[in-house]
């Protein structure tokens, strides 16, 4: 079904252990050397790349940033996946999982990737706004601090939480979901995974289907797409497209049918059932009919396009379970594809940055 | 330069402002005049105003008379105490922001004399008892007057109408009516406000936006917010609500103010309006004049703002409207919210802004010393304008003998940086921390009394 199967392009298992193994001594550059995807030039232009101060926003990288993310999740793929499965990298590092909305896929991805690089992970919940705790946002970020953490990954219902956060605090922040806003490793992931699946991206045709409006994933996603040099295509009720979305660098297509004979990726938003109560769209019916994934479509599609979703699905309105299940989706590769992606961002956040000081003594 | 200090009068003497340029709109006049003041009360004037005081204009000043204050205001602008039609002041219930001491001296510090205080207090002012409160609280403070608004409907809850004529009939003689902070949605509520407070010759206020359109908004719909992910509050939902109101108020023949103008479409509709008649009067706040949503990128919950800032072509619209006169009066919404509340996540935190305070360096710099409009007209939206819109006793009213003397000396050329930490307020949320604005008051005078003396405010008690 793919171009490359699940493993074909890991690095060998001991070089992607070079990074970890030997932080303090280890050039930033080395976990890009050896993927089999990275080209010569790649690896070139992983030696200008700037370092990463926090994980906000894709809009806060550059196209080098992006592929050097990528690259080192190449590298520690492996880690990701096999059986045993620690390195020492941020042995004695504290890492602070801050969700202040539900989402227990995405905790469990970033404890994983934390947990596998030997990092201490803390995890601090609450629901609601904290002033509904007599606190404020500040508060909460100022106690965090108190604590010494070294890098907190927040999930928030508000957009610009972690922006905010990194006001707050000294220590990297990474975004792990904000409102509307961003979800920035969700979108590296699936370049990294789309990347897996059809090599070079420029040029490539990915539409995106759905609920734009309210979708940190759709934000993140398609400035990641144009950095790698994709092409963008939004299909959505109209209601449910952002203000101005033409200007995000995307093309608005009217129908889905007419979309899916030139994609090289279909990808599918979540729609939340209760959207229809306010009346963004008539029915589940006619949202399956108009904008879902069924059967039918996903053999409008070329042999190697690839289906994905960010999860969770509603199978039966955005999604058939047919299309779920098909060989051409590789949805649940994206969550594997996770780990290693969060692994890469906390890696190049704490150990990287010590690293070029080290080197630059 | 104030050339004697006697420091047991308070304003009881005469005072003597000489070499100012006088900006008094409802006048007309902008000259070089000075003006006598004794009792509290203009006496004189005109370039040889001195000589009401047996003194001679030649005399520079060095009098040896110790009756007379002789207040130097070469290269100042002399006007008429600055009115905001809206302020919020948050007392009582909300003293933690603000109250009607530390707002009203913020008010002495931006040059106004006379201030609207909002009626979304706790509780609400929706009774006599409530209006007669911050009236009398005002005149203790005695930095400027504090003029109450009332709500339309009891308690804000847009359902029954507040007693209009209890409130106007009370001390503090209320005839401006806003459930400010809260759109009046039901037609058939608006309607009735507007018939029932014609008849005791009342404004009636109201917050316009659709409160559909607005449900959750966070801030302006365009391609801004469509990258922050925030949820928009399109302009269609204010010009929707204010074309409602214009028809509404068109055909009762009643008196209708819009407060806090923010588009370039609300503009037109009321462009449009006052051509053909109706009675309405209409503000712009200093924020919307300067301000605009790229602003909002950092997440910093002190841009947040109910109507929010929009975007450059809105600004130019109103700015066109402030100076050819739709829009009357530049007005504060001066809405001071404690530090803890602005350090939320931008959702949870509340709108609003600070604005006594910097009001006239804000209009002044964008359009004053920009040559757009000339400085008699700027006075006027922040005199004459406001006191079109409702009864505010003197303010605003022409500098001739026989006037109290509330006045406003202004230094034009004054460049400063706003320090939000610096401002009289008990709140921190000013929008221009950190810009550097031109033009700021000197010295403020209600009834003849300096409320702000040099650039420093007196103290509430002792003027009290």
């Amino acid at each position: 079904m793919t171009q490359q199967p699940r493993h074909a392009s890991s690095p060998a298992a001991d070089a992607a252990t070079t990074p970890a193994t030997t932080p303090a001594t280890t050039p930033a550059t080395t976990p890009a050397t050896t993927p089999a995807t990275s080209t010569a030039t790649s690896t070139a232009t992983a030696t200008r790349v700037a370092p990463l101060h926090h994980l906000l926003g894709i809009d806060d990288l550059d196209a080098a940033q992006v592929v050097h993310i990528l690259d080192t999740a190449e590298q520690l793929l492996p880690i990701a996946t096999r059986e045993r499965n620690t390195v020492p990298t941020l042995r004695g590092k504290v890492v602070c999982n801050l969700f202040l909305e539900d989402s227990t896929r995405t905790r469990i991805s970033f404890d994983l990737a934390a947990k596998r690089l030997s990092a201490e992970v803390l995890n601090f919940s609450a629901k609601g706004s904290s002033v509904s705790k007599g606190e404020s946002f500040k508060d909460t970020a100022l106690t965090l601090d108190a604590m010494g953490v070294d890098c907190v990954v927040v999930r928030s219902g508000s957009s610009g939480a972690p922006r905010q956060l990194a006001r707050y605090l000294d220590v990297p922040i990474m975004n792990a979901g904000d409102g509307w806003h961003q979800h920035p490793t969700q979108a590296l992931l699936d370049v990294f995974t789309m990347r897996r699946h059809l090599g070079d991206l420029a040029g490539r045709r990915v539409v995106i289907v759905g609920d734009l409006l309210h979708s940190r994933v759709a934000r993140s996603e398609v400035q990641a797409l144009n950095l790698v040099g994709a092409q963008v295509s939004v299909v959505a009720p109209p209601t449910l497209l952002p203000p101005e979305v033409e200007r995000w660098g995307v093309e608005v297509v009217p129908s889905l049918d007419d979309a899916l004979p030139d994609a090289d990726v279909v990808y599918l938003l979540r729609v939340q059932r209760e959207r229809m109560h306010r009346a963004f769209f008539p029915s589940t019916r006619e949202y399956q009919r108009l904008w879902g994934m069924d059967g039918r479509r996903l053999r409008q599609l070329k042999d190697h396009a690839i289906v994905m979703h960010p999860g969770p699905m509603n199978r039966g309105v955005e999604i058939t379970g047919e299309v779920a299940d098909s060989d051409q989706s590789v949805i649940t590769e994206q969550v594997t594809n996770g780990i290693a992606v969060r692994m890469a961002c906390l890696y190049l956040l704490l150990a990287a940055p010590a690293v070029d000081e080290e080197a630059g003594r | 330069m104030t050339t004697t200090h006697p420091p047991a009068r308070t304003g009881a003497g005469r005072l003597l402002l000489i070499g100012g340029r006088v900006l008094d709109p409802a006048s007309g006049v902008d000259d070089h005049l000075d003006v006598a003041i004794e009792d509290g009360t203009i006496v004189a004037v005109g370039t040889d105003a001195a000589g009401v005081f047996g003194r001679s204009a030649a005399d520079d000043g060095a009098s040896d008379d110790p009756d007379i204050e002789v207040v130097d205001c070469t290269g100042h602008w002399i006007a008429p105490g600055f009115i905001d039609v809206h302020t919020h002041l948050r007392e009582p219930g909300g003293e933690a922001a603000e109250d009607i001491a530390t707002g009203s001296a913020a008010g002495a510090a931006g040059g106004y004399t006379a201030l609207c205080a909002m009626a979304n207090t706790s509780p609400v002012c929706d009774s006599a008892a409530i209006a007669e409160l911050v009236w009398r609280r005002g005149r203790e403070v005695a930095l400027v007057d504090v003029f109450p608004v009332g709500s339309i409907t009891k308690g804000l809850e847009g359902r029954e109408l507040t007693e209009i004529g209890q409130l106007n009939a009370c001390a503090a003689e209320v005839d401006f009516f806003s459930d400010d902070g809260i759109p009046l949605a039901d037609t058939l509520v608006m309607r009735r406000a507007l018939q029932y407070a014609k008849a005791f010759g009342a404004v009636i206020c109201n917050h316009s936006e659709d409160p559909d359109l607005t449900a959750g908004a966070q801030m302006n719909e365009g391609a801004v917010s469509s990258v922050l992910g925030l949820a928009g509050w399109p302009h269609e939902a204010e010009e929707v609500m204010i074309a409602r109101d214009l028809i509404l108020a068109g055909g009762i023949g009643a008196r209708l103010h819009v407060p806090h103008v923010t588009t370039a479409g609300a503009v037109e509709l009321i462009r449009l309006a006052k051509e053909r008649g109706v009675r309405v009067t209409a503000e712009a706040t200093p924020h919307h004049l300067l301000l605009t949503d790229d602003l909002v990128a950092d997440y910093d919950a002190v841009m947040k703002v109910n109507p929010p800032v929009r975007t450059a072509s809105d600004v130019e619209a109103l700015r066109e409207a402030l100076i050819d006169g739709t829009l009357d009066a530049v007005a504060t919404d001066h809405a001071p919210h404690a530090p803890e509340y602005k350090d939320q996540e931008w959702e949870h935190a509340p709108c609003g802004m600070l604005g006594l305070e910097t009001a006239f360096a804000v209009v002044h710099t964008a359009l004053v010393a920009t040559g757009r409009m000339t400085p008699l007209q700027a006075i006027a939206r922040f005199t004459t304008g406001p006191a079109s819109v409702r009864n505010v006793g003197q303010h605003g009213a022409a500098l001739v003998a026989g006037a109290d003397a509330n006045l406003v000396v202004l230094d034009p050329e004054a460049r400063w940086t706003v320090d939000a930490h610096a401002l009289h307020s008990r709140a921190r949320n000013s929008p221009f921390d950190g810009r550097e604005l031109t033009g700021r008051p000197v010295h403020t005078l209600l009834r003849g009394r300096f409320t702000l003396r040099e650039g420093v405010v007196a103290d509430a008690a002792v003027v009290a």
